[in-house]
């Protein structure tokens, strides 16, 4: 669809401000309603646009299937990894409260962290399931 | 990490003069601190049951090299099933009755998530963790033949989620919470089965998909109407007030629900059409682990929910339950094992073996008495360890006769002795031959049905078991009294052969001495039939 110069120039215009939506999204969470999972398929939306405008190679330049796999395990492990540092920090698993100083900033630091790894997660997963549907030749 | 406090208030004091006393108070202050600090972590034990193979899973992706991440996925799976040992010690010390409860992320129960922990679920972490274990030491050898390499670190990667969700559904307290867990442990048995060497393994995970799915959203409606009657999700609380509630027709449709949804992933007999083909096409070592934790979890999903949370009055006195499982489980034992007898694949065979023996499991629940129920759990524990074991058996001859079906198998006991041994001592459990594991869960099930006043239903099993001798038979006859084929064939790999000998010579250990099955499953039944957890 390289060709059809419109549709170009609206998603080069668009995916920006999707990108960055999905950021908005994903750090709002904490105060509004957003939050990591539609941060992550926001995210992984304007990737998916990019590659139905530029063809599945270009997009696989941009997130390599091993990097993809990377940050899919990266997120799991964020979130788990939180909840283990709250182990270690006198709590029980996922208690955010001991996580800082004071329980409320705590919670704060927990929550961030806890949703990044999931807005990780969801993103490169869209992303791989959108690339592995595309990317198959033979239909079974 | 008070060592380490130490070692810097040494180090201070060795130091210049100058700020010697505010140096040592600060290492005063740091080695509090770190005393403060100091993490028991064997009060975390539940928690870790399930966040070590959740967090290992995606360190395997990490990995990718087949070695290291089968390394991890044992060390993992090993350290899970002390855990789980550790956590049944704890529990039946406490006595009659006695949990223990974890918090998860500090927030109390009935409003936090909790694991908790009884006889009953101690007994069936240990089930799932240990078969676990025992069949990732067999996975490398066998996978070898049916998974290129470089796609084994997302085996064991979805392998080790299925454990987690396993356990995960059993640990916790809360009925939400399950249906999130069994979602975890379904999705990767679905990738785990779609493995198999031939397309069909895909067709058949799909089957499962398909079913599971169904199985799923039957629960979680199950739980939305509980949870609509008595605004609680945690089991111990929704227990004491569905006890209030009593048995309006919410309740009714909500046991409705929950007990079709978990009857599915059960393989509860009409049910049960995913099984044999996912058992058939899935790898060989999946098989042997799903067989023996996948349905065993569900069973205990099925007991929780009826016992725990609906109690044996709502649910036997006014909601009939036992009319509808009783004559299910009948045709479960006979039907299957009639369906097992005619056919050609030994695998297959043994998948619908498996259906016949959920109908026993189903036939203690429905008993709804101490020994009944005694006998279902003992039979989770003792089928658990005999399908592992023939499973793993049927490993070793797809491995080396690159097929099960019977025709292949001719002669096959005089070419592979120690091989056929195994699977002879299996099929000897599995019939209910005394001095094994499949006699005891069996006395069992007898005993209750004699306690019940049901002596047709004792004849039943005695009975059904007979059709057992027959499918076994079937085999035994084929491998030892039909002429080999021709050419040499080497023993099966002793990473194979070895864990099949341990979970069958388990079967023999537990038909003899009984005190750790049958003690922990009747400390259970009688948990479970005496009310609230």
């Amino acid at each position: 669809m390289i060709r059809h110069v419109i549709l170009r120039i609206v998603a080069k215009t668009l995916i920006p401000c999707i990108l960055l939506f999905a950021f908005y999204v994903q750090f709002h969470g904490d105060f509004g309603p957003g939050g990591g999972f539609q941060a992550g398929v926001i995210f992984a939306a304007g990737i998916i646009l990019f590659a139905l405008m530029f063809g599945l190679p270009a997009a696989r330049r941009v997130c390599s299937p091993r990097a993809l796999e990377i940050l899919i395990s990266l997120g799991v492990l964020l979130y788990g990894g939180v909840g283990l540092a709250s182990i270690f920090k006198g709590g029980n698993f996922l208690d955010y409260s001991v996580l800082a100083h004071d329980a409320v900033h705590g919670q704060h630091i927990g929550i961030f962290l806890v949703e990044l790894g999931v807005g990780l997660t969801v993103t490169a997963v869209m992303i791989k399931l959108f690339f592995l549907f595309a990317g198959r030749k033979h239909i079974l | 990490m008070s060592l380490f406090a130490q070692l810097a208030s040494l180090t201070v004091q060795a130091g210049n003069g100058a700020h010697h006393s505010d140096a040592q108070h600060a290492a005063q202050h740091a080695a509090q601190h770190a005393a403060q600090q100091a993490v028991n972590w064997s009060e975390h034990l539940p928690a870790l049951q399930i966040a070590l193979p959740l967090l290992a899973a995606p360190l395997c992706v990490l990995l990718r090299r087949a070695r290291l991440a089968w390394g991890l996925a044992m060390l993992v799976s090993a350290g899970a099933l002390a855990i789980s040992l550790t956590l049944l010690g704890r529990v039946l010390a406490l006595g009659e009755g006695g949990a223990i409860s974890y918090h998860l992320g500090g927030w109390q129960p009935p409003w936090g998530i909790e694991y908790r922990i009884d006889a009953l679920n101690a007994f069936v972490l240990v089930i799932v963790t240990g078969i676990s274990t025992v069949v990732m030491a067999a996975t490398p050898r066998s996978l070898e033949s049916e998974l290129p390499r470089e796609r084994h670190y997302l085996y064991y990667a979805a392998y080790l989620l299925c454990m987690t969700g396993l356990a995960g559904i059993t640990i916790t307290g809360d009925a939400f919470n399950i249906f999130v867990f069994l979602e975890i442990s379904s999705l990767s048995a679905y990738a785990l089965i779609s493995m198999g060497r031939t397309r069909r393994a895909v067709t058949s995970a799909y089957q499962y998909l398909v079913m599971g799915t169904i199985g799923g959203t039957f629960l979680l409606l199950g739980i939305g109407l509980l949870y609509m009657v008595t605004g609680t999700l945690n089991i111990a609380d929704l227990s004491e007030r569905l006890a209030l509630v009593g048995a309006n027709r919410t309740v009714l449709v909500a046991l409705a629900c929950i007990v079709a949804g978990v009857s599915i992933k059960l393989a509860l007999f009409p049910l049960h059409v995913w099984l044999p083909n996912a058992y058939t096409y899935a790898p060989a070592v999946v098989t042997a682990f799903l067989a023996a934790t996948a349905t065993k979890v569900a069973y205990y999903v099925l007991v929780r929910f009826v016992f725990s949370v609906f109690g044996t009055p709502l649910a036997f006195d006014e909601l009939h339950l036992d009319a509808l499982l009783l004559p299910l489980a009948i045709l479960a034992m006979f039907g299957a094992s009639l369906v097992a007898i005619y056919q050609a694949d030994v695998k297959r065979m043994l998948a619908w073996s498996s259906v016949a023996q959920i109908g026993y499991m189903v036939l203690g629940l429905a008993l709804a008495n101490e020994s009944g129920l005694t006998g279902g759990l003992v039979h989770l524990f003792n089928h658990a360890l005999m399908k592992s074991g023939l499973f793993l058996v049927m490993a070793c001859f797809a491995l080396r006769l690159g097929s099960t079906r019977l025709e292949d198998l001719a002669g096959v006991g005089h070419r592979m002795p120690l091989t056929f041994g195994a699977f002879v001592l299996g099929g000897l459990s599995l019939i209910g031959v005394p001095m094994t594991a499949g006699f005891v869960s069996k006395w069992y099930l007898v005993r209750g049905a004699l306690e019940a006043g049901m002596w047709p239903l004792a004849a039943a099993i005695l009975l059904s078991s007979l059709l057992a001798v027959a499918y076994i038979w079937r085999v035994v006859e084929v491998a030892w009294f039909r002429e080999p084929a021709t050419g040499d064939l080497r023993r099966a790999p002793l990473s194979i052969l070895v864990p099949a000998w341990i979970l069958l010579l388990g079967t023999l250990y537990f038909g003899l001495h009984t005190s750790f099955t049958v003690g922990t499953a009747s400390a259970a039944a009688r948990l479970l039939l005496g009310g609230t957890p």
